[in-house]
């Protein structure tokens, strides 16, 4: 019987655990979690905002692991990997032998080192439902937030309390939110957005220093605040790995079978850098959906088959308050551009294949356009002028279209 | 597993099957009291052009990225091979919408997702799409994977 060792709390541990047993159901799996549940983090902002609960933010209803009958070690730190051994020790002194072992090991919110941010007291990142209870808790309907970094999570986590407090003021070295995946005309219909719903923004700007509940800013601006919560950004968790001389770069180096360079060791999720089809290189690509399918993938692979996974591109679904952001990919290459007062729809194609996309605003089945970045569809075997006014599978061929809606797919 | 086919050579363009799926849907006994005068967020649309048409509804993919993706457990494929919501569960993130190749799901009046459930969770038994086709261009049969 193999011994199958997964450490990490998140979905792409599941999701190896679940590789695992769609091939082996004999096997011992036992996970290692830091975390005390197993839940969808994407939801913790959806629960600030009140469109879940703690009930429903449990994966699958919170009995995943006794139902594939894997053993699961909540609360549990793994201290170090002996790689020779093939062991791994454990917070608890438990030392744990395994044949396959996955990391799935996130990442971690990067806090950089703010002047006087020890005198700060109401302050938490926004990563895990620990963060968020911790949140909840700091705020009331008069608390005046301050939110450091207006990417994904910052912006999710402002969205979440903006109707339950006073104000909320985001600010970002950056001089457009969302940089990580918006340009700049995108940026600004969804920042003008947010402060039509009473969002308040201090872009290109940064913290000089903090005193207590008040935030020097390098404009010479001064910010007073409740709550500050730190979402400047995170980093893949990669001390294990690193302890053993695994190759990283920025994350964990991984091939299309979730391998890393060390024999045994596979890896999925956050704290990996793999292949990304739209632009050819090895990105981080840290969203639950890459997190889900690597995760998988290298449960498979572990059990001794082999599948490969070559199609992952980053992909961001983000909406706030009924205004929708779709990004897929690269953007590189010729612009296409759509744009109305309240939406803009940018197509970046390059050597007759779409490389990425920005939809603000217009979102009908875009994931048409998703899937002609991930298949390589070269635009020149379908009507690619209807195409680009409207993803359709009506601008393929017949003959393509007859495979996809013939039969079972 | 039974799935919706559509045959383009009879699909005549007439959008009834996505009325018969809003009423299907609508909880409402009478389809004027369902449907007139409203918006209608059907889980099957028409696409095409001027020469072909044929309805799109969700194919019940054997890996259905839409389930791997979900940010929030509210897509889950059944142990028959249905492609299922829960609305309890879905905040309305798009993410299934990005990630489906077959622009099979779309928001409903509420803002959450709505798909094609193949008239299972409704009671119908049998896809209202199907069974209101006038052409018999929709059919709801076994097929191989092609």
């Amino acid at each position: 019987m193999k011994r199958y060792v997964i450490i990490g709390g998140g979905i792409a541990a599941a999701s190896c655990a679940e590789g695992i047993r769609s091939r082996d159901q004999r096997g011992i799996v036992t996970v290692i979690s830091e975390e005390k549940e197993l839940y969808y983090r994407p939801l913790i902002s959806y629960y600030l905002e009140g469109k879940t609960s703690l009930d429903h933010m449990k994966y699958r209803d919170g009995d995943f692991y006794q139902k594939i009958n894997a053993d699961i070690r909540y609360g549990t730190r793994a201290v170090s990997i002996r790689k020779d051994q093939q062991e791994v020790l454990l917070s608890d002194g438990e030392v744990l032998p395994y044949d396959e072992l996955c990391l799935a090991t996130g990442s971690s919110p990067f806090v950089p080192a703010f002047e006087g941010l020890e005198t700060v007291e109401n302050k938490t990142a926004f990563m895990s439902l620990e963060d968020m209870l911790r949140l909840e808790k700091m705020v009331g309907a008069s608390s005046r937030v301050l939110i450091i970094g207006a990417g994904l999570i910052g912006l999710k986590c402002a969205e979440g309390l903006l109707r339950r407090v006073q104000s909320v003021t985001v600010c970002d070295l950056a001089d457009r939110i969302l940089s990580s995946i918006l340009d700049e005309p995108c940026a600004a219909l969804m920042q003008q957005h947010l402060e039509r719903y009473g969002m308040q923004f201090l872009l290109g700007d940064s913290v000089k220093r903090f005193e207590k509940n008040l935030a020097y800013m390098a404009s010479g601006k001064e910010v007073s605040f409740d709550v500050l919560v730190l979402c400047v950004g995170v980093r893949p968790n990669l001390t294990l790995f690193k302890e053993l001389e695994g190759k990283t770069d920025r994350g964990i180096l991984v091939d299309e079978r979730m391998a890393t360079s060390i024999e045994h060791i596979y890896a999925a999720g956050d704290c990996t850098q793999g292949f990304d089809l739209s632009c050819g290189k090895k990105r981080i690509m840290a969203i639950l959906p890459n997190a889900s399918m690597q995760g998988f993938t290298a449960g498979v692979n572990m059990t001794g088959a082999s599948q490969a996974l070559t199609n992952l591109i980053p992909m961001n679904a983000i909406g706030f308050f009924g205004l929708h952001a779709l990004t897929a990919g690269s953007y590189e290459g010729t612009l296409y551009e759509e744009k109305t007062d309240h939406s803009i729809k940018r197509l970046y194609i390059q050597d007759d294949l779409l490389k990425g996309f920005m939809l603000i605003g217009v979102q009908e089945r875009a994931g048409i356009y998703t899937s002609l970045i991930r298949d390589q569809v070269p635009l020149s075997s379908l009507n690619e002028e209807l195409m680009k006014k409207m993803p359709t599978t009506a601008a393929y061929s017949a003959e393509i279209r007859r495979k996809k809606f013939g039969g079972a797919v | 597993m039974k799935r919706v086919y559509v045959n383009e050579e009879w699909c005549l363009g007439c959008h009834l099957c996505e009325y018969n799926c809003a009423f299907a849907n609508s909880g409402k006994p009478n389809m004027a009291v369902a449907l007139k005068g409203k918006s209608i967020f059907p889980n099957i649309h028409v696409e095409g052009d001027d020469k072909i048409t044929y309805a799109v509804s969700c194919r019940h993919c054997e890996d259905p990225i839409c389930v791997r993706s979900c940010i929030a457990g509210a897509l889950s494929k059944s142990d028959a091979g249905v492609v299922q919501i829960d609305h309890s569960r879905c905040v309305g993130c798009y993410t299934c919408l990005l990630v489906c190749p077959y622009g099979a799901l779309a928001p409903g009046a509420d803002g959450l997702m709505s798909k094609c459930e193949l008239c299972l969770t409704n009671g119908l038994g049998e896809p209202a799409c199907v069974a209101g086709c006038p052409n018999r261009a929709i059919v709801y049969e076994e097929r191989e994977v092609i």
